[in-house]
């Protein structure tokens, strides 16, 4: 048989750009089309689907103190995108980032209110409390699937709702104080630095442009940052490091791994830990840096959302920063819609129908890409 | 002792079969499509899908039974999107399920908002007849449940069809050369199990209640494939794993352990869940090719 | 010739493209009826490609199909099945848990009402076993018979269906000589009932034994038609190739040192628990080539899997160097010098996905300079993956690539040169040349001699006999999980082996080493 190249004479580096702008293309062409079937649920619901996207645009992206405001709400998606990436590398679907994300913040509610601890080192060791509750739960399904090759998905299905049994039902009954339905607040050394502080900072306050986010109201807080830091982590992690190598060839070919020694369970526990870590930032920041405590109603779905934001993000790190930021824009902006009589329950719906997109248009670009090598091998 | 007593008090086991109908409901679906190959996670939202369709039905016409025929309808349409993205467009059976769930509880909050003008429960509607037998009040769905368990093994066991839906599981390419169209066996079945899980769902929301709820379903989606692992992908052993589970339901919501928090004995059917599936997996073979979409042209 | 032919098919022009490659290019194949037709040509000639057009699993792009006079189109496989066509694949489209009748049955039930007749299919099974002398067990599962039963289960399927044309890929791949025999017999069988086959085989033997004509495809071209009583076996292998070919490698008698392997009464079960390797000793040296011959299915996959720590030993001792490596994980047995081709280079050998450079390092990607402290180099890896593309002839346009860009051929070249380059002292290869173009399979035995000159001790394990008796110095010969005997390669031959590896019994003790 004649050998094979690599396409028809292009270039290597062509040809990976060309992979990207086709991902990136996929994803586009989703959320387009989601939002225009989302449209056919607004008409049901009696309103003008223009109207309602303008105010979802209004709500979002309207202004600064818009912008700000959805960056705050992207700071727990990102997290959470994480959670399901880094263990979908290495072959495993990590459904149970709303359980991680609640054990997590329920952890740094708790480490926030009951223990007394300088204010320097409160919010860091809550944050890290939280953390490695979310790596806990995570750890469950982890060591389960590694020595008893029992399916994730389900179980961490399982978890989720323990989780919520657990934190919420028995947690904040038992705990609450009052009438809110959450644990006691937090000590105010244990919250999370609000970036809408940084013009009143020494050194950093007198930087250029930085009243601009100190918005009205805004409640982003410094968890944005450190989701920006973990997806550089996370990205050096898998390209530039051994763990990472290894995740990706048990991702793609375990019994390969298999014959370069690389163990299996090990990754599996790593992979499932480190997204359960992830998960679990997302709820100690909503906990730490949102309510001020850990308080009922605050995972808002995020898990699930993040799911959505990992296929729409391709598992990689800097999508699922832009895919974050999209769908904590459509969650603002639906906010704004409900002003308009539309459900904010739209944006989950628009959610699924991304998921269904991706999932359709990425095997139709499969299947393009298999007729168009076809037809150049005449 | 009194728990003894209590757990095995005579209400509560004629109480297993009740809460156990939609879980045999949903396994029987279950057992279909994995048979034939296909992994269907998206149970849970064609359940809470077909609850909330049973509910309008009922709600429109003012007739339970048509309530009946729209769960069905519910569940076969969410059924659908898996079958013409997983199938025919073999993209991840596990990705597109977990979206049918999302789209399943985002849509049922929705439309109960546009519909109903409610954010969490709709209103009362007309909901199926019920009948008592020593004390514990069933409704038909439970007989439909029980009726289709011999039909779902006969069918699965001793026709054609079931044969080549076995086949299409263990091994598509031998099916294929021998004439048998493998995705559109996989399609048919995706959509039957869609059908089964709206009539669970219709059982959840008219059959034991008068209205829906939101988040009904409450994970018992994914316990009826618990349940149908434990029984081996076999009718008759989704059935009994499915009756076990019904009971470790009633036991949560019915006995109370001084001692032991309410919501902890609530985890019990989840940590069953999780113990069956780290236990009984070593043992349990799913159909060798399942999850796998099958390429025609792919040796 | 004026004499007019009956031809039951003729496959005339037909051409096939793949992604990169043609698979047939203007292919003709005509078969006459009532005759055993050949089918050869190298792995990767275009054999299957051309048998899966016929029987309807792919479409041709351009060509005709002419059976029995009528142009036909063959969409599907049912449509072959209706025109008479039927195909025994060289893996078998069994389903393991199904019973021997309804495999046959499947889709083409007997029926009674809703339900399957079970009776009429029985009776139906048993006609057409008595009729061609297909001995099957109807009741029992497909996964519990031996392999040569599951093939005529797979004969009775296509009969069952009214075949006249019988396409065998590859059958004698996995029969032992005696199953051989009795395949052989029953095409004679089918023949004498009026039936045509197509034989599909790279092994020349046994065109020479059964068939009446052949034809040769090369590099997706159809290169001849000729009948088998007017060609040799070095006429027909050289039509493959193109040119003459080395049936012997040449190499220099083995000047063998130390023992680097000692292997003693070593046990092993496969996936079901099944004892596969039932207590087999042997030793390898420095400088030697030992080969374990057998046909596949005797225990050499586990064997090999568990000496590099792919799989778990159940009892039993082995000492490399003097130290005890028994149950070592893969990576430690690795570490310890030890280097592995896997008889499976897609699914064990590489990660198809990545790119050759990351392929390079597989298993040694925890070693310097490939990486520090678990942070990877990627300037050394790119480096060694550059050099060795050259040094092995590995063609492809760049370290970069895919992969699964890369013929099987130059798949197996990365596999050994990552092997290679690691410089080990003792070096498994497990049927290094399997689905390997010829050019590339003399590159890949001289460089296995090569090393044996070096002093690398090698342990051998391949079922195509004349690459054992020409590569080996020592034989162990494999059969049912034992090693049945061990001799020196230049005091045996092909028949002696073959008698061996199929249970021919010995009366001496097992050479030692």
């Amino acid at each position: 048989m004649s050998e094979l190249q690599s396409g028809t004479g292009e270039s290597l580096a062509e040809g990976k750009i060309v992979n990207i702008l086709i991902d990136l293309g996929v994803s586009l062409a989703s959320i387009v089309i989601a939002l225009l079937v989302g449209a056919v649920f607004i008409l049901l619901a009696g309103e003008s689907p223009v109207i309602a996207y303008g105010a979802l645009y209004e709500g979002a992206l309207g202004g600064a103190r818009q912008i700000m405001s959805t960056f705050w709400r992207s700071t727990p998606l990102i997290f959470t995108g994480f959670a399901l990436a880094i263990p979908f590398r290495a072959g495993l679907f990590n459904i149970g980032g709303e359980g991680q994300l609640l054990v997590g913040g329920f952890a740094a509610g708790f480490v926030g209110y009951y223990f007394q601890m300088p204010g320097i080192i409160h919010a860091p060791v809550a944050l890290l409390a939280g953390m490695l509750a979310g790596a806990f739960w995570g750890f469950i399904p982890g060591i389960l699937k590694a020595w008893k090759g029992a399916h994730e998905v389900i179980i961490t299905i399982m978890l989720n709702y323990i989780a919520t049994l657990l934190t919420i039902s028995y947690g904040i009954n038992r705990l609450r104080v009052g009438g809110r339905p959450a644990l006691p607040s937090i000590a105010e050394g244990a919250e999370l630095f609000r970036l809408g502080d940084l013009p009143e900072l020494p050194i950093l306050g007198s930087l250029p442009f930085i009243e601009v986010f100190a918005q009205p109201g805004s409640r982003l807080h410094l968890n944005f940052i450190l989701a920006i830091v973990a997806a550089f982590i996370l990205w050096y992690l898998l390209e530039r490091t051994t763990y990472g190598y290894e995740i990706r060839s048990v991702g793609i070919n375990p019994a390969a791994a298999h014959y370069g020694g690389i163990s299996e369970n090990k990754t599996i526990i790593l992979t499932m830990v480190i997204g359960g870590a992830m998960a679990g930032l997302a709820g100690a920041g909503e906990a730490l840096g949102t309510h001020h405590s850990f308080i009922q109603g605050m995972d808002a779905g995020h898990g699930f959302t993040g799911i959505a934001v990992a296929l729409l993000g391709r598992n990689h790190p800097a999508g699922i920063i832009l895919a974050g930021l999209l769908f904590g824009g459509l969650a603002e902006g639906g906010l704004e819609m409900q002003f308009v009589g539309i459900p904010s329950e739209i944006v989950q719906i628009v959610q699924a129908l991304v998921i269904f997109f991706v999932a359709a248009l990425q095997m139709i670009k499969y299947f393009m890409a298999r007729r168009r090598a076809k037809g150049e091998s005449e | 002792m009194n728990i003894v007593r209590q757990l095995l008090a005579l209400p509560l086991i004629l109480a297993s079969l009740r809460f156990a109908t939609p879980l045999i409901l949903a396994a029987l679906g279950g057992t279909f499509n994995e048979r034939s190959g296909v992994i269907n996670i998206g149970l849970e939202g064609m359940m809470l899908f077909g609850a909330f369709a049973a509910v309008y039905g009922s709600f429109m016409t003012g007739n339970p039974w048509v309530g009946v025929l729209y769960s069905m309808i519910g569940g076969g349409v969410l059924a659908l999107i898996l079958a013409i993205v997983s199938v025919s467009l073999k993209a991840d059976q596990i990705v597109v399920a977990t979206g049918i769930n999302i789209f399943a509880n985002g849509i049922t909050i929705y439309l109960l908002q546009v519909f109903f003008g409610s954010a969490g429960r709709s209103p009362r509607v007309t909901r199926l007849p019920y009948f008592r037998v020593l004390g514990t009040r069933y409704n038909p769905m439970t007989l439909v449940a029980i009726i289709l368990v011999p039909i779902a093994w006969y069918v699965l066991f001793k026709t054609p069809w079931g044969l080549r839906i076995r086949s299409v599981g263990e091994h598509p390419s031998a099916a294929d050369t021998l004439g048998i169209n493998v995705n559109k066996y996989r399609f048919v079945c995706v959509i039957i199990s869609g059908i089964l899980a709206g009539l669970a769902g219709a059982h959840l929301s008219i059959g034991d209640g008068t209205s829906f709820i939101r988040d009904m379903a409450q994970g018992r989606g994914f316990i009826a494939l618990a349940a149908m692992i434990f029984g081996k992908w076999n009718p008759l052993g989704a059935f009994g794993a499915a009756l076990i589970f019904g009971y470790f339901e009633a036991v949560a919501i019915r006995v109370s352990i001084p001692g032991i928090p309410a919501e902890f004995i609530r985890t019990l059917p989840y940590v069953m869940t999780i113990i069956i599936l780290a236990g009984a997996v070593g043992k349990a073979t799913p159909p060798a090719k399942i999850g796998e979409p099958y390429f025609q042209e792919e040796e | 010739m004026a004499e007019s032919k009956d031809y039951i098919l003729e496959m005339r022009n037909i051409s096939k493209y793949f992604p990169g490659v043609k698979a047939n290019d203007e292919v003709d194949l005509p078969v006459e009826k009532g005759e055993i037709h050949a089918l050869v040509g190298e792995n990767g000639a275009g054999k299957t490609t051309l048998m899966k057009i016929l029987y309807g699993l792919l479409e041709p792009d351009e060509g005709e199909i002419h059976y029995d006079g009528r142009k036909v189109n063959i969409e599907k496989p049912q449509d072959a099945i209706d025109l008479g066509i039927g195909m025994v694949h060289q893996h078998f489209k069994l389903v393991d848990p199904l019973t021997v009748t309804e495999n046959i049955i499947l889709g083409s039930e007997p029926r009674r009402g809703l339900t399957i007749d079970k009776k009429a299919a029985q009776k139906k099974v048993k006609e057409i076993s008595e009729r061609y002398g297909l001995r099957v067990d109807p009741e029992a599962k497909i996964e519990d018979i031996s392999v040569g039963m599951q093939q005529r289960v797979e004969i009775i399927k296509i009969l069952y269906r009214g075949a006249d044309l019988l396409i065998f890929d590859e059958p004698t791949a996995v029969l032992t000589p005696q199953e051989i025999d009795e395949l052989f017999e029953i095409f004679e069988s089918l023949k004498e009932q009026g039936k045509t086959l197509i034989f599909i085989t790279h092994k020349l033997k046994e065109v020479k034994r059964v068939t009446d004509s052949i034809t040769v495809l090369r590099d997706g071209k159809s290169v001849g038609h000729v009948a088998t009583e007017e060609v040799d076996e070095k006429d027909i292998a050289e039509m493959m190739v193109g040119r003459e070919v080395l049936f012997e490698v040449e190499k220099d008698k083995a000047r063998p040192g130390d023992e680097v392997l000692n292997v003693k009464d070593f046990r092993v079960k496969d996936n079901r628990g099944i004892e596969m390797v039932k207590g087999v000793s042997f030793s390898v040296r420095e400088g030697e080539i030992f080969g374990i011959a057998g046909v596949e299915g005797n225990g050499q996959t586990e064997l090999v899997e568990a000496l590099t720590g792919l799989r778990e030993v159940e009892s039993g001792k082995v000492e490399f160097r003097g130290k005890d490596i028994t149950g070592l994980d893969a990576r430690r047995v690795k570490e310890k010098g030890i280097g592995h081709i896997p008889e499976d280079r897609q699914r064990r050998g590489l990660v198809m996905n990545f790119d050759l450079a990351e392929n390079m390092i597989l298993g040694y990607h925890h070693k310097k300079p490939y990486s520090n402290r678990s942070i990877m180099n990627y300037g050394e890896i790119n480096e060694h993956a550059r050099k060795l593309i050259k040094e092995f002839d590995v063609r492809t346009s760049s370290h970069l690539n895919m992969a699964s860009k890369l013929s099987g051929g130059n798949q197996q070249k990365a596999v050994i040169a990552r092997e290679f380059a690691e410089e080990p002292e003792l070096l498994i290869a497990a049927q290094p040349t399997r689905g390997v173009d010829v050019g590339s399979i003399e590159f890949i035995h001289e460089q296995l001699i090569k090393k044996r000159d070096e002093g690398v001790a090698v342990l051998l394990v391949s079922a195509e006999l004349r690459e054992v008796l020409s590569l080996s110095d020592r034989i162990g010969v494999i059969f049912e999980g034992e090693l049945v005997k061990i001799l020196q390669a230049d005091e045996t031959d092909e028949r002696e082996l073959g008698r061996l590896m199929t249970g021919g019994q010995v009366k001496e003790a097992k050479a030692s080493v």
